[in-house]
């Protein structure tokens, strides 16, 4: 469970994130909204990149905004970021073993959980693949095996989707989906693509402007009106 | 849900496989062996006194280019001040020789340990700034390092701590170790020297560390995110840097038996980053390349009694020349091209054989 109490992020005169005040309660939870809603934000507060200015992140009795960033992870924090962050010159094996080095899972665990994660995903390429020679649907899913390798408790996932064509993104809807069954840890999902939101995601958060405008069941948060105007307001498209 | 079985198994074996040397890694052990035992036995006996001494530094630079080449192509930060920490390592390798009498290796191994400490400060600054800025910061320490030298006259075998002596041909003499004390021993010991510190920075590079320097090098953010301490793996890197290059100049004291303060210039500094950049940054074999050029191409240069100012024009273009043809650096450019070449002159063979034929 993650509680977020009267959330504030400032950058000079902007204000990204406006009192956001929410608890995600487990399994899968969707995180929407329009472009500039706050959404990355969020999660680069959740990871220490940025200071906010008011309120508080406690994550399963942690109070997450003390632990310095880089021991978020040791403590089961994952996340991918917009862009593939894999790293380009290790092997598929390299880049979740990694994860598992700074994590605060047994060593002597490494090698079976590595390779567990990695066939968890499905990858088309082998574990000793370079990662600067894989597909793109592939290094999406090798940023998958690293946020669920190494006992995660809490795993944020920024468009997963993001360039991937339908059938790519029906396989990850599928790993997604069975992530809280896999580690048991609390998912955050980001994404533009509803029908990715709404296979994976029980219950969904909507910010608009930096504020929460609905937080409930997936289905009867897309069908909410305030949302609806939230989305054809300020992106025609949607 | 379980994907199908096989896809398991082959990970499985994979990840197997790649705990174990394959014949891949036990081909390239053996080829590196049989290199490593023609440097040592063959060459030496093949050469003057005068390519041996070249050698000698050939294989000192070799260490203080890779120092640079992990810095900027591992980890991707540019130090223009690793002349500078070469200067340091040779200077308190020589007082440690003047002032006690502890074994040679010894004194190498506390002048690494010295000097990686120095490094880390020198560090310090890659933790808030990186690109241009940080090289502007450490040519800038790299400078002020040289005119402290300079103003003290670099110690060159005087008693006390900033021991000087005005004899043109310095004073004792740095120490060799006693088991290499003519020129061909002491460069087979500087080979042996070089090869531990490639050994050393190979494991590092096939290790945590090693991941963790291609995590920041890709994205400090991500890297981050990975549970990677970029301060301390930063810090690392400097370290260790700074470790093999302070033992490379304990070396350098040795194979002179005198320092002077225009063998480490500012200068300098800025050409050893253009070498290395030729040489290629993403390949340790680049650091050896890198210093073949430093040392082998100034000797050429003067044996054929050209200028040796050429050798700045030299460098000057060859560095364009890699970064805007092969980033990779010349250790994969050169075989690349050769085998192109090959594959082209075949094609030719076959072609003027096939007319040959064909024609009554």
């Amino acid at each position: 469970m993650i509680t977020v109490g009267d959330l504030t992020v400032r950058f000079g005169g902007v204000t990204p994130i406006d009192g956001m005040t929410v608890t995600f309660p487990g399994g899968t939870c969707g995180l929407i909204g329009p472009n500039g809603a706050g959404k990355t934000t969020f999660f680069n507060v959740l990871s220490g990149f940025v200071r906010p200015a008011a309120g508080s992140v406690t994550a399963f009795d942690r109070d997450l905004l003390r632990m310095a960033d880089y021991r978020r992870a040791r403590w089961g924090l994952r996340r991918t970021f917009q862009t593939e962050q894999a790293i380009e010159e290790l092997s598929v094996y390299e880049n979740v073993a990694m994860i598992h080095e700074h994590s605060k899972a047994e060593r002597s665990s490494r090698r079976a959980a590595v390779n567990d994660a990695i066939e968890f995903v499905g990858l088309e390429a082998g574990p000793d693949a370079r990662v600067g020679t894989l597909s793109a649907r592939d290094r999406r899913l090798v940023e998958i095996a690293r946020a669920v390798v190494g006992e995660p408790r809490v795993i944020l996932l920024d468009e997963p989707a993001a360039g991937l064509p339908d059938t790519e993104t029906r396989h990850l809807a599928e790993v997604i989906r069975r992530i809280p069954e896999q580690t048991g840890a609390l998912t955050i999902l980001v994404d533009h693509d509803m029908s990715l939101v709404s296979e994976c995601c029980e219950t969904t958060a909507v910010l608009d402007f930096g504020k929460l405008i609905a937080f409930g069941p997936t289905d009867q948060v897309l069908r909410d009106e305030t949302v609806i105007a939230a989305y054809l307001g300020t992106e025609e498209e949607s | 849900m379980r994907v199908s079985a096989a896809p398991r198994e082959a990970g499985v074996q994979a990840a197997l496989s790649s705990r174990r040397p394959d014949n891949g890694t036990l081909v390239r052990i053996g080829v590196i062996g049989a290199l490593l035992a023609f440097v040592l036995v063959a060459l030496p006996e093949m050469l003057s006194v005068y390519w041996i001494d070249v050698l000698t530094a050939a294989a000192i630079y070799a260490v203080v280019c890779l120092g640079l080449n992990l810095l900027v192509g591992r980890v991707g930060l540019v130090s223009l001040g690793q002349m500078a920490i070469l200067a340091l390592g040779a200077w308190i390798a020589a007082r440690l020789d003047f002032a006690t009498g502890l074994p040679f290796p010894v004194v190498l191994l506390a002048t690494g340990v010295l000097t990686a400490l120095l490094g880390m400060l020198v560090g310090l600054p890659a933790l808030r700034v990186s690109g241009l800025y940080l090289a502007l910061i450490t040519l800038m320490l790299a400078g002020a390092i040289t005119v402290v030298l300079t103003s003290t006259n670099f110690p060159n075998g005087g008693g006390g701590f900033l021991g000087h002596t005005d004899s043109s041909f310095g004073g004792n003499g740095i120490r060799r170790p006693s088991i290499a004390t003519s020129d061909p021993a002491y460069y087979r010991y500087a080979v042996l020297v070089a090869a531990v510190m490639f050994l050393v920075a190979l494991l590092h590079v096939r290790s945590t560390p090693g991941r963790a320097w291609a995590a920041i090098r890709q994205s400090e953010p991500a890297a981050l995110a990975a549970g990677v301490n970029v301060t301390l793996y930063k810090l690392w890197a400097f370290a260790l840097a700074a470790f093999m290059t302070g033992i490379a100049g304990g070396v350098l004291g040795g194979s002179a038996g005198n320092l002077y303060t225009y063998q480490f210039s500012t200068q300098s500094s800025i050409t050893l980053l253009a070498v290395v950049l030729m040489g290629g940054i993403f390949s340790m074999w680049g650091a050896v390349v890198a210093a073949i050029l430093l040392q082998l191409l100034p000797a050429l240069l003067d044996n054929w009694g050209a200028p040796p100012d050429l050798l700045t024009v030299i460098f000057g273009v060859g560095v364009l020349q890699v970064l805007v043809t092969a980033p990779e650096g010349l250790v994969v450019q050169v075989p690349r091209d050769l085998t192109n070449l090959g594959r082209l002159l075949m094609r030719l063979g076959r072609a003027a054989g096939a007319r040959a034929g064909a024609s009554p």
